[in-house]
């Protein structure tokens, strides 16, 4: 073989393993889909397209003893306020640890560094008793207020870009007289759109999707969010044998996060790119 | 170090307001949290009555507790499978999509879909593809000619955990090995290949000492998750009065605390997870010491 036919045949090898991947990487969601418009009496046939399409499905999401609407609701003003939370608090002290000069400040990061591998569990027991003590449990409170108290991650990820930007900018703003503020929210806050862009994303993705905190602290159905929601569907649901109607419930609540993945894939592959490797 | 300016007068007034959120959340939020725990861990605390001092009592009941035994295992077993699986498997994928071909962004986007969606909402489907009459996975292999398996029992659940869990974590992995990957100069593969180098070896004397980097990384990205994988365990194990067939340590915190009201029992075994991952941490970073190059 020339190296042309060589080429030709690895790159037949790699499309290959490569459909076979993703047939095994979009079964669930066709599954899924499939089933969502299936007649409940069809929930186990075996077949990928429905012998009869139906939307009755979705029509009984709002019909069953869990309110969907409010699930529905409680995840998106939950995930939005823990992403607007960790965004501004984030990059306030980023930009600290990036650009200003003071006292202890390299200290303070590899601290910050080290309570990324600490465990959520180590810290969610007292959490949720001074929670309890505030009374605010079965609220979404402490879903939300821990998010505007900082968060390693996020910290992390914004000083990364910061550190990127020229320090010459600084200078030029310092001679125009504009103070610490000033060139955070003026100069470094637009300039860092895309990794903002892509902390939003993470952090509102591990928002929508966090199943154990909420488990904790909103465990009360109907008062509660998606994840929980549909832990608890799945049990009542199951025993009634619908599944149609739960593959229904699970296909709303991923739909948001495809809808924003398809919109911005860029900033979500490259803020893990970010955090991965410019280490 | 010498880099950044300094604040001018009432700016660092400024400057430790733009940091206190990070402070108080350091503080009080972690650090307190921590003490905490380690302090709960010392009593017996239901949060009905007032708690009481327990002494070694909780640290005592780790060793005895059969249960949490059985989690330890179950996590130890869970890991040891799950950690290389998912760096091995993503690796292959980060490979294959960093050949020159068309419709890598299309396969990119498939491999990544699990990764963005909530694993509560997958998990449920898979529930069904795993169902020992109904499911779809038995169909495939009653047509092949095997016989049916009960999937979610206590013989096979590891391997159907495993094989969930890492279909939900290598879009992740894929990213961060693509990134990897793509920071390996061309040069060095047209150099080799003047030297008459083959594909396999092209892979282990070029790219794999150089994507080291990142498969420290990974491996310890994914050994942290994998000691604390809840939610897919949570969905697809869960049995009547809130038992698992495959319970692992988390699940046994979660357990005790919210289902036994054991504060202090809970706390115990928080403390003995954290020990773990700490201990496996150091020896990663030691290993890296060894064994990452670093250009």
């Amino acid at each position: 073989m020339n190296r042309k036919q060589q080429k030709a045949f690895w790159d037949t090898v790699t499309y290959i393993l490569l459909i076979l991947g993703s047939v095994i990487m979009l079964g669930p969601f066709l599954w899924m889909v499939s089933t969502a418009f299936k007649l409940p009496a069809d929930q186990f046939t075996r077949t990928l397209l429905p012998p009869t399409w139906t939307l009755q499905n979705f029509r009984d999401l709002f019909g069953v003893d869990i309110n969907f609407p409010l699930l529905f609701f409680n995840s998106v003003y939950i995930s939005l306020l823990i992403t607007a939370g960790t965004l501004f608090t984030c990059s306030m002290a980023a930009f600290c640890f990036a650009v200003v000069r003071f006292k202890g400040r390299d200290a303070l990061f590899v601290i910050l560094l080290i309570t990324l591998m600490i465990p959520a569990q180590v810290t969610l027991i007292p959490n949720f008793i001074v929670f309890k003590f505030m009374g605010v449990i079965g609220t979404s409170i402490p879903l939300w207020l821990p998010a505007f108290l900082g968060g390693a991650f996020g910290i992390f990820l914004m000083r990364q870009y910061f550190l990127t930007i020229p320090k010459d900018f600084v200078d030029a703003a310092r001679m125009d007289g504009a103070s610490l503020f000033q060139i955070y929210w003026k100069l470094y806050m637009p300039l860092a759109k895309p990794a903002l862009a892509a902390l939003a994303i993470f952090t509102f993705q591990g928002a929508w999707n966090d199943l154990l905190h909420p488990l904790v602290y909103m465990p009360a159905v109907p008062n509660t969010t998606l994840t929980v929601g549909l832990a608890f569907f799945q049990q009542q649901l199951t025993t009634g044998g619908k599944f149609t109607v739960l593959m229904a419930g699970a296909l709303i609540s991923i739909l948001p996060l495809i809808i924003v993945f398809f919109i911005a894939q860029k900033q979500f592959i490259e803020g893990i790119s970010l955090s991965g490797v410019k280490r | 170090m010498d880099t950044g300016f300094k604040p001018l007068g009432r700016e660092k007034i400024t400057l430790w307001l733009m940091l206190a959120p990070t402070l108080i959340g350091l503080l009080f939020g972690v650090l307190g949290s921590i003490l905490a725990t380690v302090a709960l861990s010392f009593t017996h605390w239901d949060l009905l009555t007032p708690p009481r001092w327990a002494n070694f009592d909780n640290y005592i009941a780790l060793f005895n507790d059969e249960k949490l035994w059985e989690a330890l295992t179950n996590t130890f077993k869970f890991s040891l499978l799950y950690v290389p699986a998912v760096v091995v498997i993503s690796m292959f994928v980060a490979v294959l999509l960093n050949r020159k071909i068309r419709g890598v962004t299309i396969f990119r986007t498939i491999y990544f879909l699990p990764v963005v969606t909530s694993a509560v909402a997958t998990a449920l489907v898979w529930n069904m593809i795993y169902g020992k009459d109904t499911g779809i996975l038995n169909f495939i292999i009653e047509k092949l000619g095997g016989q049916p398996v009960c999937w979610l029992c206590t013989d096979k659940v590891l391997i159907a955990l495993i094989i969930v869990n890492v279909w939900g974590a290598i879009g992740e992995g894929m990213i961060i090995f693509l990134a990897g990957l793509t920071a390996v100069p061309r040069e060095y593969y047209e150099a080799s290949e003047l030297d008459g180098a083959g594909g396999g070896s092209k892979f282990f004397k070029i790219t794999l000492p150089l994507v080291t980097p990142s498969i420290f990384f990974m491996t310890l990205i994914v050994t942290i998750n994998a000691f604390q994988a809840y939610d897919y365990i949570y969905m697809l194990t869960r049995r009547g009065h809130g038992d698992s067939s495959f319970p692992v340590v988390v699940y046994s915190i979660y357990r005790n605390a919210w289902s036994f009201f054991n504060y202090g029992g809970a706390s115990a075994q928080a403390i003995e997870l954290a020990l773990f991952v700490i201990i496996l941490m150091g020896i990663y970073l030691w290993m890296e010491r060894r064994y990452v190059v670093y250009d």
